[in-house]
């Protein structure tokens, strides 16, 4: 099968690639996908709580080449967008920005998943301090 | 070194420049219909095709009136496995096989089911191989025939052939292989190891696409086998359509050159495919050989390389061609049904390259091979987020997943 020409230089020089500290309470930790199905991808932000602005992005991929190009893409986007414009990126946007084939719209769906799974668990973690923050005020 | 290197003989192989020597002539000077009983140019043609008859039985331990010529191995199996249910439907109506088998069989198994056949698909132990015992026990006193493959064509492990031969004999059941892989890599013999019906290919030995042969025994006992196809009768009624002369020349001259050359050849082959093996195994941690390494083709390898996918490592790799079990490398998007009969688990099977090496690679290719793909699973592990986890201590195994 060919690839596009951005899917290859995203495999060719993947951006974002790393881990960030799960345990920080500023970022959030996607984890999508099943190793026996072929592909899992964990994707992280660091929000910064104050403006709710992604500051970083960061990705690993098990997966083929499309998966790992649209999770590359994903932190790419998600860089200096709020949280509630991260959720506004949707899969058909990264079919469209990486040209991919049919058979390889499922990539696209599961990054789309890994940024919504890792908003919710960014929020989950912000929600479950507040309280906490309300009781020192 | 040219690029792209090709390392995947078990889907096809270069013709030998000798093969196409052979079969030159046979295309613009002798193209006479084999059949042609009345003048020289089929006296030629024929002659030819009888040239080959012989260099094919001589390879495999046969007589040439036991050869019958077909388009290739895919219809050496359809016409063995539909010919023998067709002519011994009085005789019984059960079938044995195993699950690894090429869709050529299998899928023609699939086929018989339909038609009142019963058919037993053995499961394989973990290195690929069936169960004698399993074999054995599967017999009744309605089998008609046995259909196991030579050697297998992803993971290379070759079948227990000559104890099978004996279990078809003393039960009196036919023995059918398809032996695509193992014919003119290694020694195969239908007397010593039992055989009554056996498939081979051209294109698989050097030789050319769309020319093959169904072995058919003649003696002891002496195979009947219903044509699957109407027409002029041709190679003993079995199966009708003018022979294809240049092709059957090139798969004969394909024969004889496997025979001559196969000590050297797969000497040769066995260290280089050792080579690759040792230095994969030895630079990379958490590989997997799949299949018996001791029962195998001499110049197969096929080999997982955990937390990284079989697709996005071929296409790093991309100057050398190979092929995957991965789902995403497979029309149906599932992984190799033969790594999942393994048991090995899914995930292995999607992150499997299987390595077929042949008659014309070097090695200085071997160790291009080597180094690259060494080279490109570590850079794909740092983007593993599965391999993150293991070194982190993470049973991958008992965490929870959502599958899709």
């Amino acid at each position: 099968m060919a690839y596009s020409e951005k899917v290859i230089d995203h495999y060719q020089h993947p951006r974002n690639v790393g881990s960030l500290d799960k345990n920080s309470p500023d970022v959030g930790t996607g984890m999508v996908g099943a190793p026996e199905c072929g592909d899992v991808m964990k994707l992280q932000v660091k929000v910064n709580p104050e403006t709710g602005v992604i500051e970083d992005a960061k990705f690993k991929t098990f997966g083929c080449g499309s998966a790992i190009a649209s999770s590359s893409l994903a932190t790419e986007w998600l860089k200096g967008r709020t949280v509630d414009q991260a959720l506004e990126i949707k899969n058909t946007d990264i079919v469209n920005e990486l040209s991919l084939p049919p058979v390889k719209i499922h990539c696209s769906v599961l990054a789309e998943d890994a940024i919504k799974a890792a908003i919710s668990d960014y929020k989950k973690k912000q929600s479950s301090r507040k309280p906490e923050a309300v009781a020192v005020s | 070194m040219k690029l792209p290197i090709y390392m995947d003989s078990h889907a096809t192989t270069r013709m030998d420049p000798r093969v196409f020597e052979a079969m030159k002539p046979y295309f613009m000077e002798i193209y006479g219909n084999a059949a042609s009983r009345n003048h020289s140019y089929g006296w030629e043609a024929e002659e030819a095709t009888e040239k080959a008859r012989k260099q094919i039985a001589d390879l495999i331990g046969a007589t040439p009136k036991e050869i019958v010529f077909t388009s290739g191995a895919t219809e050496s199996n359809n016409l063995a496995l539909k010919g023998i249910a067709e002519m011994y439907a009085e005789r019984g109506n059960h079938i044995i096989t195993q699950v690894t088998e090429h869709k050529a069989v299998l899928d023609t198994c699939k086929r018989l089911e339909k038609q009142g056949v019963r058919v037993t698909y053995l499961p394989v132990k973990q290195d690929g191989l069936i169960d004698l015992d399993q074999l054995r026990d599967a017999i009744t006193d309605k089998t008609i025939l046995i259909s196991i493959m030579y050697a297998n064509n992803e993971i290379g492990v070759v079948q227990p052939v000559k104890e099978i031969g004996k279990i078809a004999k003393e039960k009196g059941v036919l023995f059918h292989s398809d032996a695509v892989q193992a014919v003119g890599k290694i020694p195969v013999n239908v007397q010593a190891d039992g055989i009554d019906v056996l498939s081979l290919t051209g294109h698989k030995l050097y030789g050319p696409k769309g020319a093959g042969a169904l072995y058919v025994r003649r003696r002891n006992p002496r195979v009947q086998i219903t044509a699957q196809m109407d027409g002029g009768g041709h190679e003993r009624g079995m199966r009708s359509g003018t022979l294809n002369v240049p092709g059957i020349v090139g798969l004969g001259a394909a024969c004889e050159i496997c025979r001559q050359e196969m000590p050297e050849e797969s000497k040769r082959l066995r260290f280089l495919r050792d080579k690759l093996k040792d230095k994969l195994l030895n630079e990379l941690d958490e590989v997997y050989i799949n299949g018996s390494m001791e029962h195998r083709l001499p110049h197969n390898l096929n080999i997982s390389f955990a937390y990284v996918e079989g697709e996005s490592l071929l296409m790093g790799i991309n100057d050398i061609a190979v092929s995957s079990g991965s789902a995403c490398t497979s029309a149906t998007l599932e992984p190799s049904y033969v790594l999942k009969a393994l048991g090995a688990g899914d995930d292995l099977a999607h992150s499997s390259i299987r390595f077929g090496l042949g008659r014309f690679n070097t090695e200085e290719e071997v160790d291009y091979v080597g180094n690259k793909v060494i080279e490109v699973v570590r850079r794909l592990r740092e983007l593993s987020p599965l391999y993150e986890m293991a070194k982190e201590g993470v049973d991958l195994s008992k965490m929870v997943w959502t599958a899709h």
